[in-house]
């Protein structure tokens, strides 16, 4: 097992890896920015090194000063949390060459995830489900022919693209090379790659996706799925698991094609596959993440597994710590984020007064206190609530006492439109699809 | 009970936070001097021994609390207005605040010096890595303190990721003090060097 594990990320995650670690046996270093120096990672972890200015492409994304901090604190491995350097497989190959071991899955697998026609391709031999849709679009030519045997509405989509960034969605032909010359001008700009490519656009749909988890051993398990339809553009806001919609069969379909995508690629560490669920309840592939997610505790709550420890554990060469497990009760997770409830504009500064809710089935991971300044270089997630209870209503009634409890004072928060939302009758039969944020914003 | 205060937060840690790191530079000839010469008096001894502890260790500021007095020794400039009792020097600076009812008897207060103005130019480190003072381990160092050095001399080098930056000197100067070990670990931002200007 590892000696010592730098953390090469901030706030809540860094946080919560440096838990496990500390749980573990192992000691954790913390890396930081001059503006993260009073951060809760910073403190809590045995030990830190400050990596840089506050602006993360000099700090946080710096390769050489995350491996140099690695070096003179003498760690033998490095979690990547999510985000920042978590997808980057060079970074990853970097950590490997410096003989530090990286908390994650193999470099060559990030990066042939991280290239989205190539995932697309592995997937549909593996026999998952994907969209109709083409390779990659080089030309005119191949952008009319391919849309004539996809049809419309379709999407445009940049290869090295995700989280929504470098979409397209195109509805009329006569739209369709103006929309496919800006996208690959947005893609180069974002990725440094033109290359697209287009799938049928699914209107309604249900954004699933299901947890998977594999060693270097053999063993394989889901962890059953997320659902996550609830989005402000492309960004998730609640995630809940299981869904309230799933059947058994559907659920069965969806966590098998996943566990024979990771055998087929041969996948070791924690990953997530995301799905669409059309209205007519087929699934469709959609994007692998080679790391931990952000909503991963609520798969945790309902599994009652620790998925940063197994995640070491694995990167250190043991075997999983369970073979057969059934996930019990209903967890749902509230991304609490410093913006402005209305206009959603980020509002950072220093937090006043905080109250943060507690009792029973309730689990806030969060790196705020009071007096924190919350730093204008980074995302705005302040927490993550994370309400557990034995049935989907008893989870939401919980979900909606712990808002009430959850004082944020000092800079605005989205507290008042996650009050909304839970109060909403679409979001609490569990039938809503990713345009619903959109529409009730819309006021529709 | 003695309590040390790292400058910064009360947590563990290998590589020294940049602002905890011993200021050598500041420490005045007077200083000197009065540290070199025996004294029979149990509380200055005391002191002493205490001001050792703090420059060994690096720390910026010592509290002791005794059954009859409260020790602070900070390392430093004394601040705006230093506590009661007295400034033995600029650095570290010991002050003794007697807890009423008891009277200690008072140190001897030295003549006080206006401190220097601290005008000295510090060179920081632009990359996490290791710090080395010289080309190669059986070399001279690039400076030595007191050395005088010119803009974009070499001063020393710090490795990062198996790559040996040399850190120039963006002042001209005297070296007035040497702020980290041959061969330690530096953190983004920590102080390297002082430089006195001409």
């Amino acid at each position: 097992m590892f000696r010592k594990v730098l953390v090469a990320n901030r706030g809540e995650i860094a946080l919560r890896i440096i838990r496990a670690l500390r749980e573990m046996g192992i000691r954790s270093v913390a890396v930081h920015s001059q503006a993260d120096a009073d951060a809760l990672h910073v403190k809590f972890a045995d030990e830190k090194v400050c990596i840089g200015p506050g602006p993360s492409v000099h700090s946080y994304l710096s390769m050489p000063s995350i491996i140099s901090a690695a070096e003179i604190t003498r760690a033998d491995a490095i979690h990547p949390g999510y985000g920042f350097l978590a997808e980057n497989a060079d970074f990853a190959e970097v950590c490997q060459k410096c003989d530090i071991s990286w908390i994650g899955p193999p470099p060559a697998l990030m990066r042939l995830m991280g290239d989205k026609i190539q995932a697309r391709a592995a997937m549909e031999a593996a026999g998952v489900p994907v969209l109709p849709g083409s390779s990659a679009l080089d030309s005119e030519d191949e952008l009319l022919a391919a849309a004539e045997r996809v049809g419309y509405p379709l999407i445009l989509k940049a290869a090295a693209g995700g989280g929504g960034r470098g979409m397209k969605i195109v509805r009329e032909p006569s739209r369709l090379v103006a929309d496919w010359h800006v996208g690959r001008n947005e893609a180069l700009a974002a990725f440094k790659s033109a290359e697209m490519y287009m799938e049928r656009y699914c209107e309604r749909p249900k954004h699933i996706e299901i947890q998977v988890i594999a060693d270097h051993h053999g063993n394989v398990a889901h962890l059953g799925e997320r659902e996550c339809s609830v989005q402000r553009r492309h960004q998730k806001v609640i995630e809940e698991a299981p869904s309230a919609v799933l059947d058994e069969q559907i659920r069965g379909q969806f966590t098998e094609a996943a566990v024979n995508a990771v055998r087929a690629i041969d996948y070791s560490s924690v990953g997530t596959l995301e799905f669409l669920l059309d209205e007519d309840g087929r699934f469709y592939f959609m994007e692998m993440n080679t790391r931990l997610q952000v909503e991963h505790p609520v798969t945790e709550m309902t599994w009652g597994v620790d998925l940063v420890r197994e995640q070491v554990r694995i990167a250190a060469g043991e075997e999983l710590s369970f073979s057969a497990l059934r996930p019990r009760g209903h967890a749902i997770e509230l991304r609490i984020n410093a913006e402005d409830p209305e206009t959603f504009a980020p509002w950072p500064g220093k937090i006043t007064a905080l109250n943060i809710p507690g009792g029973l089935g309730v689990r806030v991971d969060t790196h705020i206190y009071e007096g924190y300044v919350v730093p204008p270089h980074y995302d705005s997630l302040l927490a993550k609530l994370i309400v557990y209870d034995a049935s989907r209503d008893a989870a939401l009634r919980r979900a909606r006492r712990c808002l009430d409890e959850f004082v944020i004072e000092g800079i605005r928060t989205n507290l008042p439109f996650h009050r909304r939302i839970i109060d909403h009758a679409e979001f609490q039969s569990g039938h809503y699809d990713t345009g619903f944020v959109a529409r009730l914003l819309a006021g529709r | 009970m003695a309590q040390s205060r790292p400058s910064s937060k009360p947590s563990k840690r290998a590589t020294k936070d940049a602002t905890a790191k011993p200021s050598a530079g500041k420490r005045t000839p007077r200083a000197e001097d009065a540290a070199s010469g025996a004294d029979a008096d149990p509380t200055v001894a005391m002191v002493r021994s205490l001001a050792a502890i703090v420059e060994q260790h690096g720390l910026n500021e010592l509290i002791v609390d005794l059954p009859d007095a409260t020790l602070t020794l900070r390392r430093g400039l004394p601040q705006s207005a230093p506590e009661v009792g007295a400034v033995l020097a600029p650095g570290p600076t010991v002050s003794i605040a007697p807890q009423p009812p008891v009277a200690l008897p008072a140190p001897e207060p030295p003549a006080p010096e206006p401190p220097a103005p601290d005008n000295h130019h510090v060179v920081t480190s632009p990359f996490v890595g290791t710090f080395y003072r010289r080309p190669n381990p059986d070399s001279e160092p690039y400076v030595a303190l007191g050395a005088r050095v010119n803009e974009g001399e070499v001063l020393c080098i710090v490795e990062a990721m198996k790559l040996m930056n040399e850190i120039e000197a963006d002042a001209v100067g005297t070296v007035a003090a040497i702020l980290v070990e041959d061969g330690g670990a530096v953190e983004y931002g920590q102080a390297l060097f002082k430089i006195a200007p001409l």
